[in-house]
């Protein structure tokens, strides 16, 4: 309803394809030859390119080895798409979809108080860690602590009392997110944490063929040199990315939004069976 | 040898040559970036916790016990000498590794020994044993200080507090998990 409301066509695509995006930290489950998505994002771009400005969809996606209390390795993504908008646009978006799920002014997520009608904090990754840690987001990637400073120390500081966008990463952090103008050095991408979890990812789309293979070509070989397996280069994708307008796009994990409004614990309770249960 | 991802509650790895048990763990991984896998643990010899975080790709060593049902023989210096029934190999273990067990040590106790790369790391005592009082006072009828307990030492040396009625030379069960005394052997 939210979505038709506001022009948005659900999609469907294959959750079995050959190419998924060459991501460092993102591992496939390979399937015959193909591997099952990691997210719907490359096919949904291509249909953005061929012309249907607003997309959605709700959908399986798999990582491989990702299990714990916030993670499944199969687990349920709500990505959509709007062309002709850019990050910001979707954190309204996001907000305006948080607050029509909720259904109330605010929730308790593990003790801590959530108001969601309040305005939603917004802070970039530079002051996040100025405020949180005793470096600078430079210093933590160029020291290789980037990721623990974000796990330990920022993360669960994020989204006590209201919710919070976390946006501008640093470019190496944003293989498929739009540079920003003026401060090339970040790239326009904003994570959305309610009660220290993380819920949705998205980005300015990054539209520039060139740009984005070698983007890829660059965390293919991060992999490489991880002694992780390869992915063929998504090539139609780059192909049709030249006919891609501008656009932002979200990836919204259906799970953590319902652990959050259920107060769950764990994941384990939000879904029927768990992995460990089949 | 275990990875990152083998990780798990209740699995026991060896770092600095000492063997951990994982009390909790959890999959932790910010948006785009690595996978980083959270444990807190516990040192099976000393009882020291830790808390620690690993990336994905890091290596360790699995910490391999074994459990030995064993009979206590007897106490040499400080040391306590103990012999498997089954091959008859005698071990010694020092006072230190045997925490608690020794106030419950009789000859002939049946104990189950913990061991790490062939050393005892600890001792496991049945649940209740039966020790005899050595010294205890009288119990003096009419005592209306309200004392419900008193001091009492058994065969091994230990003093536990042990109900009035309770006279030199009685028989008492003792729960080793608390120290307690449990019941009198009625005999």
């Amino acid at each position: 309803m939210f979505f038709q409301e506001k022009g948005y066509l659900e999609v469907e695509t294959p959750f079995r394809i050959p190419a998924p995006a060459p991501e460092a930290q993102i591992d496939a489950i390979p399937s015959d030859g193909w591997f099952l998505q990691t997210s719907p994002e490359l096919c949904m771009k291509r249909l953005l390119a061929a012309g249907y400005p607003r997309i959605f969809q709700i959908c399986r996606c798999w990582r491989a080895g990702e299990r714990g209390t916030r993670h499944l390795s199969e687990f349920t993504m709500l990505e959509w798409y709007r062309a002709e908008a850019d990050y910001r646009v979707l954190m309204d978006e996001t907000e305006e979809l948080v607050r029509s799920a909720a259904g109330v002014d605010s929730i308790t997520y593990r003790g801590t108080h959530i108001d969601l009608s309040a305005p939603w904090e917004r802070i970039t990754v530079r002051a996040a860690f100025e405020r949180y840690t005793g470096t600078t987001a430079e210093a933590a990637l160029a020291a290789g602590t980037f990721d623990e400073l974000m796990v330990e120390e920022i993360e669960p500081r994020l989204g006590i009392g209201r919710p919070t966008f976390i946006y501008d990463y640093p470019a190496s952090c944003s293989a498929l997110a739009r540079l920003k103008s003026d401060d090339p050095s970040v790239a326009e991408r904003f994570e959305l944490y309610l009660g220290g979890l993380e819920i949705a990812n998205a980005f300015s789309e990054l539209i520039d063929p060139v740009e984005q293979r070698s983007r890829f070509e660059a965390e293919a070989a991060q992999r490489a040199g991880d002694g992780k397996h390869g992915y063929p280069m998504p090539e139609k994708f780059l192909a049709a990315l030249a006919d891609m307008p501008e656009a932002a796009g979200i990836a919204l994990g259906l799970d953590r939004l319902v652990m959050v409004l259920l107060d769950a614990q764990s994941i384990d309770e939000v879904v029927a069976f768990t992995t460990e249960e089949l | 040898m275990y990875t990152a991802a083998d990780l798990r509650k209740g699995l026991k790895i060896t770092i600095d040559n000492e063997p951990y048990i994982i009390t909790h763990f959890d999959f932790a991984k910010p948006g785009k970036g690595q996978a980083l896998y959270r444990t807190k643990m516990k040192n099976m010899i000393t009882g020291s916790t830790l808390d620690r975080t690993y990336r994905s790709g890091e290596t360790f060593e699995p910490a391999n016990l074994e459990d030995r049902v064993m009979q206590y023989l007897y106490k040499e210096d400080d040391h306590y000498c103990f012999m498997d029934n089954t091959t008859f190999e005698q071990i010694h273990i020092s006072e230190d590794a045997m925490g608690d067990a020794k106030n419950y040590l009789i000859d002939n106790l049946q104990v189950d020994v913990l061991l790490f790369r062939e050393k005892a790391i600890g001792v496991d005592v049945p649940n209740f044993v039966n020790l005899r009082v050595v010294q205890t006072d009288p119990w003096v009828k009419g005592d209306t200080s309200g004392s419900d307990s008193k001091p009492a030492t058994v065969e091994t040396g230990y003093v536990l507090r042990v109900p009035p009625f309770i006279e030199e030379g009685e028989l008492i069960t003792i729960d080793t998990r608390t120290g307690e005394y449990s019941t009198r052997v009625k005999g």
